[in-house]
Formats: structure tokens, C-alpha cells, sequence
């Protein structure tokens, strides 16, 4: 349980960086009819029940060696992220050694997942992390609006990726959606997909202007169809970001197109989770709805910047039976 | 983005595994023995008997209760009787005091009450913590309110107490049940003698030791405690000038030959087989977490249980599997396990019958389901179960199984499925899953049950009225209506 590097994370020397073989299951190009009929055979979600149901499991109590197992997998599947305006090559490289090492004091603490930049950032990133197992995520296609032609968005994809990402967080067209427009929102991640290269491609709904379950669980199976590997909740620059039943609704999309297609897509939430508690409410929803195959950061991933402290500094009360000042825990 | 790193071998995830976390349970005090409470005060039965009470989660005896025979009834309906004139006599506003103090004092001491519950019952806490306990100081809430407003609730009439109801209540939900009696009676200036069910007798005497708490007159609340013959004394006696009942329709009918010619006033409400009617175009996922809670909510012990599941056949294969994906993740075991989502069968008599009846509907030829979960050693526990391709003529389609065991059916058209739905002997619950809000009013309207759930299931609330049809039971609990079976001269 306190191995510092867990096997189950994506090994990049065994196996490309998509971690499997998604393609798009409509085929290239898709009209317009035949996206339509695929799209309505998703199923309505009811929005008061499924807001129950993440309720009800966040009643579930995790004591013990269950909640330092969930602490520590928190980590493993943290995507720790900064994405301001003012980033600047030393705060990358300060959370890159962050990444890496959590905790200085305690080399028992696993690394994260993956470390999240503006592509800007990913030369830079690229250097901090070189040697490691960590993943180099950046977040592209004109990220966080998408309001930009597509060859601007795939320039961005793939500059991003010949600069050493090996995971691209992309986000959809809303407005696209939102018209109706499901074709330019399944060519859009297509294009964006090839520009993606080997790396590993996690699809931005951003639930927060989708508004609705329905549309949540209908753009799901929209991004999955189109060939994503994993499907994300938020930028993080919308509020409302991540909640636990928009996470809960987007894992049953994924279950149902396992059942229909055999292919097995990931799970990102990311934005709002701040606390430990959080975090591990999340895990419990994974793991009571997708069961323990999910329970690796190759299904699902957090995709969070100050959780991380929150985190550590559960895991030492939990080994000490005292809170540390937070000021025990490094800032970067 | 060197290539040093060796490459590692992939492991399997492990289980995410919950560490048991129990309910502590000393803040509740069980005595050896427990008396009679009656007049205000415990009294030693003049049978000189006393049966013992156990944990159905582990088989030990907790205590030892008081069997009360006729005398025994016959002076707790005496203590009622003289409590009468004073109690109808008190304000309304007063009258509500005591209610209020006692929705209060139930908040307060929460947590006790539903640890007791979950000790003599086998509800897991879960369910006592966050649904009976808090319901049960909700009900209270709500009848205090109407207590000096019941010439308003029925305009241009002049309500009066009937006097001393007599309410005999089941193991399900022991305390909860209780509040959807005791309150309404209080509020309306009756005094009450309560029989709770043999098994869970001890949340209703803590809660008579807090009625004296609370300053509550002697004699206005009295329970005796025993079985069906006590249940049976008490309906009998002519001091009582009402009889309330939740239990089950053979017990329901034998109260109504017992008391036929006198002029006691009478509320049944008794077992169903509710239908769950699930449509092609119901939210699935929503529908099938709907489906689960209606059938093992509380072990299945539930009167308005959805054991009938009428899932449309365009997607019946389909919802199945959903179903045993889903049946897979209820986590049974201790009740007093705050993870625990099916907790202890209430006796050893009904695990007997939960058995018999799934040995039927194996017999029968349905196909049975049952998740590979651990049972405790001790105690009395049955595996959630599935019956799939079951038939209107199977016995587990027309007998209440009382249990964690739900019964598949298809329909093909609304009119078929409305049909199967309403062919049974009973008519307390239906629950209905489709998109369509015209369709709900549809089905909603030509549904024989009392309760009809839109969406959701198993919700209460005090404001809403309760009861059923035909062999479910007459009269409603709850809401305004819960008031009328308590009062006389309202038109």
C-alpha cells in the first residue's frame, strides 16, 4: 500500500500512450442521420433520482486502512494541474517536483498521475519530468472555450503533443452542441484525435454549460463514439465544475457503451474537488457503479491542484493521530 | 519523456474494500426487564410473564418483556378511559405543546432511538439514522400543528375526540409506525393504548418513558406489550372506541369479524403487492436504483414494497442485467454497520417464510438470482433475490413475500401493464418510471392503489395521505385525512 510508484499506472515504454484501442465507432465521417439515430437511443436521466443516488452513497464511511487505501490512490490519480494566465516556468518546474514527490519528508507517498499545462508550458514541463513515470498532460484545442477554427485547435493539439505531452485534454464546441450541431462536435474531436497522435485523449464536456443530465449523458456518448479515451467533466474555469451526480451520470454512459461496444473508456473529474472527504465520496461512486476495474488511475483520474494538500495532510493525521500545521505542506 | 523507466507489469485493482464501521451503542441503555406502561409509570404485568426480545442480527436476548394479559388490557384501557375527559377537555394549543416537546425531544435523542431500532429490528442504521428516526419526529411536527387548528382543517363542522384508540402496530418500522398513530390521536384529544409487535417492543417503551419526560398526562399514552392475543384483548375490549392497525390482511380481517356489530371505529392498513411499472422510456439508470430501493428498502419489509416489477419487454433483457449488475453492490450484513444496505430479517419465523415462498417460486419454475455475498454466521439474513420469468399465476406473483425478493414480469402494452398491475387482491402502492408526464396521469388514473409513486419510490411525508384499497386496508394516515379516523362530527 505505500509503494512509492504503482505498476498500474500507464507504462509508456510497454504500451502506447492510448491505453487502448478506441476508434471512432461511427467511422470517420458520420452524417448527420446517422449520428442522430445513434444518439437516440441514449436514455433520459431523471435529475432529481440521480442527484439521490450520489447523495445516498456519500453516506458511505470510509475508516482506517479503507480510507488510506483511498488516500493514496487519490494521489496515484491526481492530474495536478495549474492553469493560470501567470504561469511561469518556475512554477511549473516547482510543481513538477511536486508531482513527483508530494511529501519531501515522506518518500512512502506515491507520485501523481500526471502533471496538467497550458501547451505553453509543456517544453518546460517536459524537462521537469524527464526520467519519471509521471504523464505530461496538456490541455488544447483552444482550451478552455473552443471558440476558435479547427485548424487552430488542432495546431494547438499538436504542437502540444510534438512538445512532449503524451495526454491532451481537449474541450468540445458547447455552442455546437448546444445548437445541435452533434456532426461538427463529432468531426471536431476526430480531427483533433488524429492531430493527438499517440497521445492519450481526454474529452472536455464541460458540464457546468451543457446544464442538463440529459445533455451531459447525450455529449457522453457523443465524445466516446468520436474516439475519446477518456471523457472529462470541466475546464475548472466554469461554475458549476464537477459534482459528484454529474460524474455519477457520465460513469453510467460509460458502462452502458462498455456493454455495446467493448470498449472500455476512462473517467476524468476534474475542478472543486478540494478535500480529501471529496475526493474519496468520488471513489466510492466509482468504484459502487463501475466496480473495482476502475479503481486505477488507467479508468478514472481527479483532475485538482490544492486537493493534493488536503490529501497529505489526511494521510499523516491518519499515521499520527494529529493534524500538522498546513504549513507543514509545500505550496508550489 | 525518456525511455529509462523499466517497463512494469500490470496489476489488477484491487477491491475497494470498507473497513467495518459500527454504530457505537452505548448511548443506549437496555434494562433486564421491561413492565407494562401504563397510567404514566411501569407496572409489572398481572400475568407474571415476560418473553425475551433479541438482536435478530445476532440471536442474543436483549431483554425480557412483559406479556400482558386481560387484566393487564383491561387496566391500560382504564388509565386511557379516565385520561379521556381531561385530554379532550385540554386546549388544542396545549395539546400541541406536548406533541412539539416530543418531536423535539426526539430530535434530540436521535441517535439513540435509532441505534435501539436498529437493535431489536435489524434495520441497518443507515436506514433508522437517516429515514424512520427523523420521520418519526417529522410526523410528530406535523400533528402538533393541526392540534388547535381542527376547526379549520374541516370548515363547518365541530370535530371531537372518538376517545380511547387502541393501535396495534408492526415490526417493520416500530417507531415510525407508532408516530403515524399516536400523533394524529394525541393531536386530535384521544388517548392511545399501543400494542407494538412482540419482536420490537423496546423503541416503543423508550419512547413511553419519554412521553413522561416530556410532562405528558398519565394515562394518555399506555402500551402494553405481547402478542397476538394480547393484540386480540385489546381489540375486544369495550372500553375501546377505536382501533387502528398496520399489520398483516389475515390479522386485518380477523379484527374486523372481532369487532363487527360494536361501534368501534376501524383503520386497516395492510400488506400489499405493489406493482413497479417500468417503461421503455424511463430514465433506466434512475429506474433501476427506483427498483432496488422499493424491493429491499428494509429487507423488503415493507407493506408498500414494489416485489411486482412490470418492465416493458422491449427492455427487459436489457434492465435484467442492469439489475444483477446492480443487486451485486448491496452490501448485507451487520445492520449496525453504517455501510450496511440490507440489514437482519426481523425473526427467525419470517426467514422461515422468506424461504418457503422462494422454494415455491424455484418449484414454480422461475428463474431464481442471487448475488455471491457473505451471510454473517448468526443471525437471521437472506440474500437478496430475483425471480425472473415470472408468471401472474406464480405464488410469488400473488402472495406477499415480506422480503428481499423481487418478482420480474413484462408487459407489452400500457393497457397490459395496467392490467397485471391491478390484478391482485391488494392495491396499497404501484410506482411508475417512464418519461412522459401524460403517461404517468394515465397510468396514475386507472391504478387501484392507494399511493401511486411518479418517478421515485418508498417517499414519505407527513403532509401526504397513506393507505390502500381493497384487501391493503381502509382509511388514511397522514396528511389532513390522517386526522379523520380520529374524530367525530366532521362532514
Amino acid at each position: 500500500m505505500t509503494v512509492a510508484r504503482r505498476s498500474d499506472s500507464i507504462s509508456k515504454v510497454s504500451a502506447p500512450a492510448t491505453i487502448q484501442d478506441t476508434s471512432p465507432i461511427l467511422g470517420q465521417s458520420v452524417t448527420r442521420k446517422s449520428l442522430e439515430a445513434y444518439l437516440r437511443a441514449t436514455p433520459s436521466v431523471d435529475e432529481v433520482a440521480a442527484d439521490e443516488r450520489a447523495a445516498a452513497l456519500a453516506t458511505r464511511s470510509i475508516k482506517r486502512e479503507s480510507k488510506m487505501y483511498a488516500l493514496e490512490l487519490t494521489i496515484r490519480m491526481m492530474d495536478l494541474t495549474t492553469l493560470e494566465g501567470m504561469d511561469t516556468p518556475g512554477k511549473i518546474t516547482q510543481l513538477a517536483s511536486k508531482a513527483i514527490r508530494p511529501d519531501p519528508t515522506d518518500s512512502t507517498i506515491p507520485s501523481v498521475a500526471a502533471l496538467c499545462v497550458y501547451p505553453n508550458m509543456v517544453p518546460i514541463a517536459a524537462e521537469a519530468l524527464e526520467g519519471t513515470d509521471i504523464h505530461l498532460a496538456a490541455v488544447a484545442s483552444y482550451f478552455p472555450s473552443g471558440q476558435a477554427p479547427l485548424a487552430v485547435r488542432v495546431a494547438d493539439t499538436q504542437w502540444a503533443q510534438q512538445a512532449g505531452a503524451d495526454e491532451i485534454d481537449m474541450v468540445i464546441d458547447r455552442g455546437a452542441f448546444l445548437s445541435g450541431d452533434f456532426v461538427k462536435v463529432y468531426d471536431d474531436i476526430i480531427a483533433v484525435k488524429e492531430a493527438c497522435g499517440t497521445a492519450h485523449l481526454k474529452v472536455i464536456l464541460e458540464t457546468g454549460e451543457l446544464a442538463t443530465y440529459d445533455n451531459v449523458r447525450k455529449a457522453s456518448m457523443l465524445a466516446m463514439a468520436a474516439g475519446a479515451d477518456f471523457i472529462k467533466t470541466s475546464t475548472g474555469k466554469v461554475s458549476p465544475a464537477s459534482t459528484r451526480p454529474v460524474t455519477l451520470v457520465m460513469l453510467e454512459a460509460i458502462r452502458d457503451f462498455e456493454a455495446m461496444t467493448g470498449f472500455r473508456i476512462g473517467m476524468k473529474s476534474a475542478g472543486g474537488i478540494r478535500t480529501a472527504k471529496d475526493a474519496i465520496r468520488y471513489l466510492v461512486l466509482v468504484s459502487e457503479t463501475m466496480g473495482s476495474e476502475w479503481m486505477t488511475p488507467r479508468m478514472f483520474r481527479f483532475g485538482a491542484s490544492s486537493l493534493l494538500n488536503d490529501v497529505l495532510m489526511q494521510i499523516r493525521w491518519l499515521r499520527s493521530g494529529v493534524y500538522q500545521n498546513p504549513d507543514y505542506f509545500t505550496k508550489d | 519523456m525518456s525511455e529509462t523507466t523499466p517497463a512494469k507489469p500490470e496489476v489488477t485493482p484491487v477491491d475497494f474494500q470498507y473497513a467495518s464501521s459500527l454504530e457505537a451503542t452505548d448511548l443506549v441503555q437496555i434494562d433486564d426487564s421491561y413492565g407494562l406502561w401504563i397510567n404514566g409509570t411501569s407496572r409489572s404485568p398481572a400475568s407474571k410473564r415476560y418473553f425475551p426480545t433479541i438482536n435478530p442480527a445476532t440471536e442474543e436476548p436483549l431483554a425480557r418483556i412483559a406479556e400482558a394479559n386481560e387484566r393487564d388490557v383491561d387496566r391500560a384501557v382504564k388509565a386511557a378511559r379516565k385520561a379521556a375527559d381531561s385530554w379532550r377537555k385540554t386546549p388544542g394549543r396545549e395539546r400541541a405543546k406536548y406533541l412539539y416537546r416530543i418531536a423535539r425531544m426526539i430530535q434530540e435523542r436521535a441517535r439513540e432511538f435509532a441505534v435501539l431500532e436498529t437493535l431489536d429490528g435489524g434495520k441497518p442504521i443507515k436506514e433508522s439514522r437517516d429515514v424512520d428516526i427523523p420521520l418519526v419526529a417529522a410526523y410528530f411536527f406535523y400533528y402538533a400543528g393541526w392540534a388547535d387548528k381542527l376547526e379549520y382543517a374541516f370548515p363547518g363542522s365541530k370535530p371531537a375526540p372518538l376517545g380511547v384508540a387502541g393501535q396495534v402496530i408492526p415490526w417493520n418500522f416500530p417507531l415510525l409506525m407508532m408516530s403515524w398513530k399516536v400523533a394524529p390521536a394525541l393531536a386530535t384529544g384521544n388517548t392511545v393504548v399501543l400494542k407494538p409487535a412482540e419482536t420490537t417492543s423496546l423503541t416503543a417503551l423508550a419512547f413511553a418513558r419519554l412521553t413522561a419526560e416530556a410532562g405528558l398526562p398519565p394515562g394518555v399514552f399506555n402500551v402494553i406489550t405481547g402478542a397476538g392475543s394480547t393484540g386480540a384483548a385489546l381489540v375486544a375490549h369495550p372500553g375501546i372506541d377505536k382501533v387502528a392497525f398496520t399489520g398483516s390482511t389475515a390479522v386485518g380481517k380477523a379484527i374486523q369479524r372481532s369487532i363487527a356489530g360494536s361501534k368501534k371505529h376501524l383503520t386497516l392498513e395492510l400488506g400489499g403487492k405493489a406493482p413497479h411499472v417500468v417503461f421503455d422510456d424511463a430514465p433506466i439508470d434512475q429506474a433501476i436504483e427506483g427498483v432496488i430501493n422499493g424491493i429491499f428498502f428494509n429487507q423488503g419489509h415493507v407493506c408498500c414494497a414494489g416485489s411486482r416489477l412490470l418492465v416493458q419487454e422491449s427492455i427487459a433483457d436489457h434492465s435484467v442485467d442492469k439489475l444483477k449488475r446492480r443487486l451485486d453492490t448491496l452490501r448485507v450484513g451487520d445492520p449496525l454497520d453504517k455501510n450496511t444496505d440490507v440489514g437482519a430479517i426481523n425473526s427467525e419465523a419470517q426467514l422461515d417464510k422468506i424461504t418457503e415462498l422462494v422454494d415455491v417460486g424455484i418449484e414454480e419454475g422461475a428463474g431464481i438470482y442471487q448475488p455471491e455475498c457473505e451471510l454473517p454466521d448468526r443471525g437471521y439474513f437472506f440474500k437478496p433475490t430475483l425471480f425472473t420469468g415470472v408468471s401472474q399465476s406464480h405464488r410469488i406473483a400473488q402472495e406477499e413475500i415480506f422480503g428481499p425478493v423481487l418478482s420480474i414480469m413484462s408487459f407489452r402494452t400500457p393497457a397490459e401493464a395496467i392490467e397485471k398491475a391491478n390484478n391482485t387482491p391488494y392495491g396499497l402502492s404501484a410506482g411508475v418510471w417512464t418519461s412522459k408526464g401524460s403517461r404517468i396521469l394515465w397510468m396514475a388514473d386507472r391504478l387501484k392503489a392507494g399511493v401511486v409513486w411518479a418517478n421515485t419510490y418508498n417517499k414519505f411525508d407527513p403532509a401526504s395521505p397513506f393507505g390502500g384499497y381493497q384487501e391493503s386496508g381502509f382509511g388514511r394516515e397522514g396528511g389532513k385525512h390522517g386526522l379523520l379516523p380520529y374524530l367525530s362530527g366532521v362532514r
